[in-house]
């Protein structure tokens, strides 16, 4: 009869089990797929900013609204505000694309998207990472991922000037498909602003006491229904996004010409 | 009806050992825990494995089967093809102390570093009275079963031992979760929940809820609002101001 | 040899031992927590309905005497009154406690702890979280001891220097100076070592015997540990004969055999069924609760919406009728393809009012069976679920005939009678628990010295002898045959020949287990440990058998195919397990069951006791109604 004592080394290891995971299923995939479609859209989204066919009345391309700039053509401009004086010079998609774009990288859904596609932390569940160190969200950069909601405000403000424009468009142009496809990707985008999991922390996420907000928790259980498919608000919106620029932009370019464009 | 399946069992004491192979019976409507008692009853005796209600409900039998974190208990052997190998491992976060089992004393004692349910000194048994939604965001957490599952698959200690002093784990955000939301608890969870338990180590990769035997959204639902919480408590320029301004909240 | 000296040993960290150590602790004494599971896994965790507490959130008529008389009612005046009458005065102050500890119950629309209906009980009374109230209770009792190991912590700056959890430890023998418990000695399931607790007093709070049979709703550690400890220890079993058989349990897949349907399923809206689509369950109600239960489908359905003008279902009639009524129906070919009948929730509620209600029973189904509850009915049939009989102890302080040993819970006996009502069990581990961790302390409190501890070289001798035989019995084969042997002949239905084969059997096995040998070493060694567990088992099933066979009537538990009737002769006698220190010559013994005091008897009407009670007793009934 062998016996080892409960304190030899060997009894603190955990299983020598060297390769780096024994899942037998493609759990490559996912991060595949979610690595190719965010790929595509930063593409998309560097190639955008720098094409000019951005305004064809009344449609504006989302890429490039609210535009601000001197630059933008007088239609395009929100309200009829240029409130960048003559120096600036640079793509007007540069001056906003910040604030859509922060609040898309540092939402809770993207986050785990790309830590996981890109930065392959972890790349799947139970698949054991490339790196070395690992400090998560603890320190800078990372920890800037706690404006989370300030970029949520913000994208309230640009959620809600898409679909400023997407009425504006239907009104001038009800016939247009163009203009259905701009209020078809608002109500994507409001829908996933409002399903941010900062929002249904401001709602009633952070009280103790539902009972004694009734219209807070009445909200927030709306919030939690669309932030339960944050997920896929969060995909559906990048393709509308994407689809209603190139749309836009093709029609401009007198690409896309029949009559109820 | 029944077939031999072929599995691939970790055997060993402590961290050294080896993937051992065995071919045994499987009858229909059995889950891979069946399978493993079987050759306990036919082929290896001593082959150790922890389980106890074999019904989901006591978290003991947790394993990693084809490399996933799964309840013994809960895993059909019908979710697999009769040609296939199943290689069982012990979980891969903690040390082994014999085939499947391991010493999970790690979870125990993150557990006792979480102050415990505090209320108001003077409510007495008896008096408490809740309603319903406020009790039920922390009673999805109080449906843990303690499986430890997302504890081993986080990749924060799995993947990196040397953080395993600085982070308490899915487990424990969900416990802080609970009472942070308990309306009746009084104690500060929420600076002690990013210094101390590490909720910062965290980058919301969801693996804890995928490998939730009881479904509780753990991300979505804990971490998330704990962070929310937290940038209330820390990072956050105009909740703060707003409560210097503010001083009517205890 | 490690070897530890506390004041309070609890071995079991169920509900009764988790309550008992938390008392002993809060009284000031240095405990130990002994479970042969990791903390938390403990078989408490299945508890599904709830603990029933008379508080009256509910239905406000609902008291303490109520819940005596349905508690009485239930073990068919067998029950130890004394038992009956502390579990229901204290019951809600129990409950209550465990909310100051962290639990999160059901509510109430005005904010207090919602109660639901069960069986047996009069008024909604089962204190419940979903249908998982175990596990909120066991972590509950988790969460507490660490709250005070925490306190201990600042106050002595070590966290186990009063409370101490020795998980996946298995105690193999109680050691005892003279008559009077003096420590407890087994072996740490990881490494094999040897382990010896010091100590004056011991609580046993290891819970049942169901792995003496095959179909069981028990888990692997219910192999009556603490049974045979006391038996072995010179204390006495009583109602050994009374078993549980839940009537439902799954029946499909084999694998899951016996795993707990809740019965909560009934309580809200489940009815059973026979292969014909009949609700026969109206068929089976005694003449005992003929007033109490409603013997059409319309005047049953309307219950549920109605309780106050209307009679309960039958389906959720005492437990043993239900399985009993479930076995005869199988019996008579009209079961269910799998050898059960049928149990539908799916056509009497919405299915989203299912999910929400029995959230576990769904899931269970939908991931054991594949089987939609919503959609579809489940297989049900009786299971081995609880043992009424246990260790006799005194009912204020749980104190056991051995000076020293306290037992609490599954494993005390006197408090169900022959049959406990649902839901009585939570209530029972709490208040019992609570009072044998008092009394423990209150013991080592009179104690002039401390016992020293004796036995240690033989009882070491004993659990090693497995190990070190070679080419012996496989124990999975000798349990094997136990639990087919149990389930068979000694199962829901009894006969005087099949229970006199069955202590045959149960002797040769004896035999085999002494032979039984382990291969592998000390390490978590499954195989070992189930050879020690063995002797457990079988010294159990022996009393079983032997009371069953003395019991020459059917009540509650226990039920003789050859004496169907109840006797009223018999309710006065209480069946008496003892044995040999080395677990030879097993006898059981009459003794007379004690008189109900006055005020209690007097809470029932003469026309309810007359089915029960002997002419003498009534005559005693009617002088002390005289006298108040």
């Amino acid at each position: 009869m062998t016996q080892t004592t409960a304190e030899s080394a060997a009894r603190k290891q955990r299983a020598q089990i060297r390769v780096r995971t024994l899942r037998t299923d493609r759990w490559w995939l996912a991060p595949a797929f979610t690595f190719a479609g965010l790929l595509l859209f930063l593409i998309y989204g560097f190639w955008a900013i720098f094409d000019k066919s951005y305004f064809v009345d009344p449609y504006i391309a989302p890429f490039s609204s609210p535009c601000l700039a001197t630059s933008c053509p007088e239609g395009a401009r929100l309200f009829g505000l240029a409130p960048f004086g003559d120096w600036y010079t640079l793509p007007p998609g540069i001056l906003i694309l910040g604030l859509p774009g922060g609040f898309r990288l540092t939402c809770y859904y993207y986050r785990k998207a790309y830590y996981r596609s890109f930065w392959l932390s972890p790349p799947a569940c139970a698949v054991a990472e490339p790196h070395g160190k690992y400090t998560g969200e603890t320190r800078l950069p990372l920890i800037l991922q706690n404006i989370h909601r300030y970029f949520f405000y913000l994208a309230i403000v640009i959620g809600l000037i898409l679909t400023y424009d997407a009425v504006l468009a239907l009104v001038h142009k009800p016939a247009g498909l163009g203009s259905w496809i701009l209020l078809v990707n608002a109500a994507l985008i409001l829908c996933y602003t409002f399903g941010c999991h900062s929002c249904r922390h401001i709602t009633a996420g952070r009280l103790t006491h539902f009972s004694r907000h009734p219209l807070r928790y009445k909200a927030w259980t709306l919030v939690s229904k669309l932030n339960a498919r944050h997920q896929k608000f969060a995909w559906a919106s990048l393709f509308s996004v994407m689809i209603a620029d190139l749309y836009v932009r093709l029609v401009a370019m007198g690409v896309i010409n029949f009559p109820f464009a | 009806m029944g077939y031999k399946a072929k599995f691939r069992i970790w055997r060993g004491e402590g961290g050294e050992g080896r993937l051992e192979d065995f071919t045994v019976e499987v009858n229909e409507g059995e889950v891979v825990l069946d399978v493993i008692h079987r050759l306990q009853a036919t082929q290896t005796p001593d082959l150790a494995v922890r389980w106890n209600c074999k019904a989901g409900k006591c978290g003991s039998c947790s394993m990693e089967i084809n490399g996933r974190p799964r309840l013994g208990c809960m895993t059909r052997m019908s979710t697999f093809e009769e040609s296939e190998t199943i290689t069982v491992t012990p979980l891969r976060t903690f040390p082994v102390i014999k085939d499947l089992v391991t010493d999970v004393s790690f979870n125990y004692q993150k557990a006792r570093e979480v102050p415990s349910f505090t209320p108001p000194a003077d409510v007495k048994p008896g008096e408490y009275r809740m309603q319903q939604v406020d009790v039920e965001r922390s009673q999805e957490f109080r449906k843990c079963i303690e499986c430890f599952m997302c504890q081993n698959v986080c990749h924060v200690i799995r993947d990196h031992e040397e953080n395993k002093p600085n982070f308490s784990g899915p487990r424990y955000f969900i416990r802080i979760a609970e009472l942070d939301m308990h309306p009746y608890d009084v104690a500060e969870r929420k600076e002690p929940a990013q210094e101390e338990h590490g909720l910062g180590y965290c980058n919301i990769t969801k693996c804890c809820t995928e490998v939730c035997p009881e479904h509780i959204k753990i991300t979505d639902n804990a971490i998330i609002p704990m962070k929310e919480r937290v940038v209330d408590r820390k990072y956050d320029p105009l909740v703060w101001l707003g409560s210097k301004i503010f001083k009517r909240q205890r | 040899m490690e070897r530890h000296e506390y004041d309070v040993v609890v071995i079991g960290a169920g509900g009764a031992g988790l309550r008992a150590a938390i008392e002993a602790r809060q009284q000031g004494k240095r405990t130990a927590i002994v479970c042969k599971s990791l903390f938390g896994k403990a078989h408490t965790v299945m508890a599904e309905g709830g603990a029933a507490a008379a508080m009256g959130n509910v239905n406000s008529s609902d008291n303490w005497m109520v819940h005596f008389r349905d508690t009485m009612r239930g073990g068919k005046f067998l029950n130890n009154w004394r038992m009956a009458e502390l579990h229901a005065k204290e019951a809600p102050d129990r409950v209550w406690e465990l909310e100051a500890w962290g639990a999160l119950f059901d509510r109430t629309k005005d904010g207090k702890i919602s109660q639901r209906n069960f069986g047996g009980h009069e008024y909604p009374r089962l204190a419940h979280v979903g249908d998982r109230t175990g596990l909120e209770l066991i972590r509950t009792l988790q969460q507490r001891v660490v709250a005070l190991q925490q306190e201990d912590e600042k106050l002595h700056g070590d966290p186990e220097a009063y409370i101490k959890v020795f998980a996946e430890c298995t105690i193999t023998r109680l050691l005892k100076d003279g008559d009077a418990i003096s420590g407890a000695f087994g072996y740490w399931r990881e490494t094999g070592d040897f382990i010896l607790f010091d100590a004056p007093a011991v609580v046993l709070a290891t819970g049942g015997i169901g792995k003496s049979y095959v179909v069981t709703s028990n888990s692997w550690e219910y192999t009556g540990d603490g049974h045979a400890l006391a038996l072995l220890a010179g204390a006495k079993l009583i109602n050994m004969e009374f078993i549980q058989f839940h009537p439902t349990g799954m029946v499909w897949p084999p694998s899951v055999r016996g795993i707990l349907v809740t019965e909560s399923v009934r309580g809200d809206g489940g009815v059973l069924r026979n292969s014909e689509g009949r609700r026969f369950m109206f068929d089976y109600i005694p003449d005992v609760f003929k007033d109490k239960y409603a013997t059409t489908e319309e005047e049953a359905d309307r219950w549920y919406d109605d309780q106050a003008n209307n009679r309960r279902p039958p389906e959720l009639l005492p437990r043993d009728e239900v399985a009993r009524a479930i076995n005869a129906e199988v019996k008579a070919g009209r079961g269910s393809p799998q050898g059960g009948v049928f149990l539908d929730v799916s056509t009497r509620l919405p299915a989203a009012e299912i999910t929400r209600r029995l959230p576990s029973m769904h899931h269970q189904f939908k991931e054991l069976a594949d089987v939609d509850i919503t959609k579809e009915p489940m297989q049900v049939g009786p299971t081995c679920h609880y043992i009424m009989g246990g260790v006799e102890v005194d009912a204020d302080t749980g104190a056991a005939s051995v000076p020293g040993l306290f037992a609490a819970g599954e494993v005390s006996g006197g408090m169900h009678g022959s049959n406990r009502l649902g839901g009585n069990s939570l209530s029972d581990l709490l208040v019992f628990g609570r009072r044998a961790g008092a009394g423990a302390a209150g013991y080592v409190d009179g104690l002039a010295k401390r016992p020293s501890v004796t036995g240690v070289e033989e009882a070491k001798a004993e659990a090693l002898a497995p190990l070190e035989r070679t080419g012996g019995e496989n124990p999975y084969e000798v349990h094997h045959e136990l639990q087919r042997t149990m389930n068979d002949l000694v199962g829901i239905i009894r006969k005087s020949e099949e229970i006199s084969e069955a202590l045959q059997v149960v002797e040769k096995l004896k035999e085999r287990a002494k032979n039984a040998a382990s291969s592998g070493s000390r390490i978590y060694n499954p195989g070992w440990h189930l050879a020690l567990d063995l002797r457990n088992m079988l010294l159990v099933s022996e009393c079983v058998a032997k009371a069953a066979l003395l019991r020459e009537e059917s009540r509650g538990g226990h039920t003789r195919d050859d004496f169907p009737g109840m006797s009223a002769g018999w309710r006065r006698k209480l069946l008496v397990c003892s044995a040999k220190p080395d677990g030879t010559s097993v006898t059981v013994e009459e003794r007379a069951q004690p008189s109900m005091r006055g005020d209690l008897i007097g809470l029932f009407e003469r026309s309810e006791l007359e089915k029960y009670l002997t002419e003498e007793e009534l005559a005693e009934y009617d002088a002390a109604v005289k006298e108040s």
